[in-house]
């Protein structure tokens, strides 16, 4: 295929998805009654629904059956493959390192995102200082294990270093440290990265967020003497709090499917593994699917309390 | 010289007669029906294409090949196929990927497989044919070409349960001790022939101040395959090349108490303070040093002894430009030597096979040539910089352009060396790319010899 | 409500001198904390996230022998300029740096569009139109999220290898359009469930109000949707946009699995994970190309950035 044929695929499928919307759209339109409400819902949801069922829903469901099925998939073993991981001392460490991952990291990626969105605020240098944060997640995966690799790599205290933080040590007097295999703080080492990562993320919604607080609230509490920290407690945060939420919970998410930074930086070695890596390991790599699909399948019961809380969000903002 | 020793080498008239006799006549020892297009080969009347005219006129079809090969090794794989596409008319699509091993289970389970994948590791290959029901076997005049051109163990390696399915291609050396010519010549160091003069040698270079030996074992999420290595090449030595099959095929435990001894062995290098890590810090600064960076100190006279495999010389030329890779030169490699005299000097290594997914003809006739001794002596002259090696005997030692190619080339076509496959890629995946890396790791990192083996051998699915 | 009728973002530029000071909250609460301190804080947060970077930005202008032998800092003392690091990037290859950068541009467009075409209208369901089971359809959505890429990888390309009806095939040897076609089709499945979350509380904060009195007004969804929605919905699109444009960019594992692998097709990030060789010798090429594929991206964000440094709902809120 040519350039310019790629560019026609890209112009065609573009014109053709947009054109089929507009069409469903309009035909939807047309119609007014009772009958021409159920038609614009069904035209509004189905092709997402559609989409989902068959690209998520379905290997899910999948995934849930043959986590009752042995290493091949071909014969039924009940619990087994549960009953391994809550067995094996290995794998929970690896429960152990995820429920670390999923407390640390989305509440630091979203105060420091938040802390940062707040100081630069109407800076001078607003949209270069966000441009800073946010650079980490546009740096691909093997950037960033590159980037990190410069950080923590360990020589002994006598060698030239080229891990920045050992340098540091170096020069403060301290022996050098292996953080990639010290038990048990290199999982907060591995955790640090993600934060990096996910704040930018933060950074960006919050600061769209805090922009969007009606000034006239602001100036209300100024006048009755609220300022500085007291105005970022009670004006600030409350007023963002859905979009606090949001950003904690689509961190939380992705810490749970976060399985690259281990891959890269340890491959899962000095007791760093964790749910959606182990997943991976013994899907892909093992050539276990039982076992692989069982581990995904505690990933969806993991998300199940976030759901909860999100649910009693909705109806709390309803009931308003 | 072109050396053509195809046994199939068919007389320009039978071609279409044969065809389907092929099979009939296709070896003693098995090998699936030979397919054929029909037609007038583009080749034919061309010398170089005696070998692939039988499968008849090619032309426009294509051929998909999936490797873990990619840039800049791919290109000479690339160029080593124009002589079957001018031949036979077919075109080969070559795709190489990193995420090749867990790629390739996914399309094969999926319907979408590639025609040929270059597979390096046997257990991956047992996998697939075990899940899946995707690969196909060999046909009959691969398993010739293999008859003729490999030795016996080679086609075992490609083989589950007897049947015949993949065919060597290229190979390495894994029993190498990287050393540098110039350090050993200004010290007076001689090349160790047996383990006790290399451990000798050892102690006399921790005398000088010098960490004899430098290590890396850090490798993503395959960190701990260099010190299986390790493992494999002692093992090996000490328990001979019946024990090694034997645990490799958990005939044995993997704790076994020749495997104890073996890594302890193992141990007395890798675990010893005095011994390591040159240029890099103590025994634990081996796991947070990546393999490609293990043996460079080697460059700055900071380490003496480095083992890894014969590919590790694409490692010193990234690492300096200008690096003489020679006998003579900036680094070289001796053989590990042996530890005992009963077993005799095996040979540990790697390579990869060429498993099918389709049996159309221009799969078997590019299949066909990629086993042929034509194709060994094409890929070893599209490879002009070296790095590339075969066990195919047919391949002319002086086709290879890099001494460190030339002698691994000569140790894989030795009919008296004990040629062993790298045993963790003939395990099942959950310990060859699982639990025996980790452990490993752990072994290492402090974990005693007993209980990493122990946890290995509970890990065996 | 005459406040209802939408409000782009009118200051485009953001900081441009005549937008009045309007004290905002943070704003404010920043002046009032101390602001030297404030000053300072913001500049450490900043420092120790582009650290990291700026050492990989010096490596990949360094030659490999300093890379390995010494840190990136050591730079400043002995300033060892070598662009072979980046012409590696850009040469080398069979298949030009361009040929990849088209096909990230052609894979990543569509799957920015579709997914968030399809999801603000899926949101805009979920947050406005009354039907049967709504919540518990949008709750199932929005758990959908976690399901790992991994978990797919068979069932759909099986799906799309032999596809049940009788569809036509999608992907395998004869694959329509080279193989783009699954590639977008996955980007757009795998982005809806956060891309309907997201955009769904945003879509929430708009006031009841005003979607009410337009129905009483007498317009359908379809109006509500087109002419007071999307053009609120502008800034958290973008918002939206940005992040779901980085997740495809620096995509790896979908092209590869859904592409039907042939690198005519393969996107720049195919290039990145090939660059440092087979057993990764050549690992300190990544540093550059790491720069490389990363230029457009901050070239989008910025871009971007404008149509919501205003405010995700800037003008809609206050009325």
């Amino acid at each position: 295929m040519s350039t310019g044929e790629k560019f026609l695929q890209l112009l065609i499928v573009i014109g053709l998805f947009l054109a089929v919307m507009a069409v469903v759209l309009v035909l939807t339109s047309r119609v007014r009654s009772r009958v021409g409400e159920i038609l614009q819902t069904t035209a509004f949801l189905l092709p997402a629904v559609l989409l989902l069922a068959l690209g998520l829903l379905y290997p899910a469901i999948r995934t849930v059956i043959e986590s009752f099925r042995d290493r091949t998939s071909s014969e039924w073993v009940g619990l087994a493959n549960y009953e391994a991981i809550f067995t094996d001392d290995a794998l929970l460490q690896v429960l152990r390192n995820t429920a670390i991952w999923v407390l640390v990291t989305p509440v630091l990626a979203t105060v420091i995102g938040l802390v940062y969105a707040v100081l630069v605020d109407r800076a001078r240098f607003e949209r270069f200082a966000k441009a800073l944060m946010f650079m980490p997640m546009a740096i691909s995966l093997v950037g960033a294990s590159l980037i990190w690799r410069f950080v923590y790599s360990y020589r002994e205290t006598d060698a030239a270093q080229i891990g920045v933080l050992n340098q540091l040590l170096k020069s403060l007097g301290f022996e050098t440290y292996r953080f990639i295999s010290t038990e048990p703080w290199n999982t907060l080492f591995l955790v640090v990265v993600m934060i990096w990562v996910q704040a930018g993320f933060a950074m960006t919604i919050l600061s769209a967020a805090i922009k969007a607080v009606p000034d006239d609230i602001v100036e209300a509490a100024r006048l009755d003497g609220v300022s500085g920290w007291r105005m970022f407690r009670y004006i600030t945060v409350p007023s963002i709090r859905p979009s606090l939420i949001v950003v904690l919970t689509t961190i939380t998410i992705a810490t749970l499917k976060v399985f690259d930074i281990v891959r890269t930086m340890t491959g899962g070695n000095f007791g760093t593994s964790v749910l959606a890596y182990e997943f991976y390991a013994q899907g892909f790599r093992a050539f276990n699917n039982g076992l692989g699909a069982a581990l995904a399948v505690l990933l969806f019961v993991l998300v199940i309390p976030i759901v909860i809380y999100n649910v009693r969000q909705m109806r709390k903002v309803e009931a308003r | 010289m072109r050396s053509i020793h195809l046994r199939r080498a068919l007389a320009t008239g039978a071609v279409l007669v044969l065809g389907a006799g092929l099979a009939a006549c296709g070896g003693d020892d098995g090998g699936g029906e030979t397919n054929t297009a029909g037609g007038t080969s583009p080749g034919e009347g061309k010398a170089e294409c005696e070998a692939l005219t039988e499968f008849g006129d090619l032309s426009g079809k294509t051929v998909s090949v999936y490797t873990s090969i990619v840039a800049p090794e791919d290109q000479p794989h690339i160029d080593s196929y124009k002589l079957f596409e001018e031949c036979t008319g077919a075109t080969v699509n070559y795709e190489g990927s990193k995420e090749f091993e867990a790629q390739l289970v996914v399309r094969a389970r999926s319907g979408n497989p590639p025609d040929i994948a270059y597979i390096p590791q046997p257990g991956l290959l047992a996998n697939l044919v075990n899940d899946t029901d995707a690969v196909v076997e060999a046909p009959s005049t691969v398993a010739d070409n293999v008859d003729e051109f490999f030795g016996e163990d080679w086609k075992s390696y490609g083989s589950v349960d007897g049947t015949f399915y993949a065919a060597p291609l290229g190979a390495n050396v894994k029993s190498f001790v990287w050393y540098s010519p110039k350090m050993f010549a200004d010290n007076g160091w001689e090349i160790p022939e047996t383990w006790d003069d290399m451990m000798t040698l050892s102690e006399e270079i921790a005398a000088t101040g010098i960490k004899p030996w430098c290590a890396g074992i850090g490798s993503g999420e395959a960190t701990g395959w260099p010190a299986t290595d390790w493992l494999e090449d002692t093992l090996l030595r000490d328990g001979g090349a019946e024990v090694y099959d034997q645990w490799v095929n958990h005939e044995i435990p993997f704790d076994d108490p020749a495997v104890v001894e073996a890594l302890d062995r193992v141990g007395s290098i890798l675990k010893n303070p005095d011994m390591v890590n040159g240029g890099y810090g103590d025994v634990k600064s081996i796991v947070e040093t990546t393999f490609q960076d293990g043996g460079l100190p080697i460059l700055e006279g900071k380490c003496a002894l480095h083992r890894q495999a014969s590919f590790y010389a694409a490692n010193w030329g990234e690492a300096k430009a200008d690096v003489q890779i020679a006998e003579d030169g900036d680094v070289f490699a001796f053989y590990l030597p042996p530890t005992n005299d009963e077993n005799g000097s095996p040979v540990l290594g790697g390579g990869e096979f060429a498993a099918a997914f389709s049996d159309r003809p221009e799969v078997q006739a590019f299949q066909t040539y990629l086993s042929s001794d034509v194709w060994a002596n094409e890929k070893a002259k599209a490879t002009p910089d070296g790095g590339w090696v075969s066990a195919n005997t047919g391949l002319d030692v002086a086709n290879l352009t890099s001494p460190i190619d030339q002698l691994s080339a000569e140790i894989l076509q030795d009919p008296e060396a004990v040629f062993r496959f790298d045993g963790s890629d003939m395990m099942p995946g959950a310990v060859g790319a699982g639990s025996f890396w980790k452990e490993m790791t752990a072994w290492i990192g402090g974990k005693s010899t007993e209980d990493a083996l122990a946890d290995i051998e509970s890990s065996w699915p | 409500m005459s406040a209802a009728s939408p409000v782009v973002p009118s200051d485009t530029t953001g900081l441009a001198p005549s937008a009045p000071p309007e004290p905002s909250a943070a704003a404010e609460a920043k002046r009032r904390l101390s602001s030297p301190w404030a000053s300072l804080a913001a500049i450490v947060i900043a420092i120790l996230w582009t650290v990291p970077t700026a050492g990989l930005l010096i490596t990949s202008f360094r030659p490999v022998g300093d890379i390995n032998s010494s840190g990136w800092w050591k730079f400043f003392l002995d300033p060892n300029v070598t662009l072979d690091n980046y012409r590696a990037v850009f040469t080398g290859d069979d298949v030009g740096l361009s040929t990849y950068l088209v096909n990230s541009i052609v894979i990543t467009l569509p799957a920015v569009l579709i997914p968030i075409a399809l999801a603000t209208m899926a949101a805009y369901a979920f947050a406005w139109m009354k039907f049967p089971g709504r919540n518990a359809l949008f709750v199932a959505v929005f758990a959908l999220q976690i399901v790992p890429i991994q978990v797919t990888m068979i069932p759909l390309l099986s799906l799309y290898v032999d596809p049940p009806f009788g569809l036509p095939q999608l992907a395998g040897a004869n694959a329509p359009g080279g193989g783009f076609y699954t590639i977008w089709l996955s980007h757009a499945m795998f982005a809806l469930p956060l891309a309907i979350f997201l955009l769904h509380n945003f879509m929430r904060e708009i006031p009841g109000e005003l979607v009410e009195s337009a129905r009483v007004d007498g317009a359908g969804h379809v109006q509500i949707f087109t002419r007071i929605m999307l053009p609120l919905m502008v800034p958290a699109i973008a918002a939206f946009g940005i992040f779901q444009f980085l997740w495809v960019w620096n995509d790896l594992l979908v092209a590869l699995v859904f592409g039907g692998g042939s690198l005519n097709i393969s996107p720049m990030t195919v290039r990145l994970a090939e660059l440092s060789g087979t057993r990764d010798q050549a690992w300190h090429l990544l540093s550059a190309g790491a720069f490389v594929s990363l230029i457009i991206p901050l070239i989008v964000f910025l871009a971007l950035q404008r149509y919501f440094v205003r405010g995700l709902l800037a003008g809609s809120v206050k009325g």
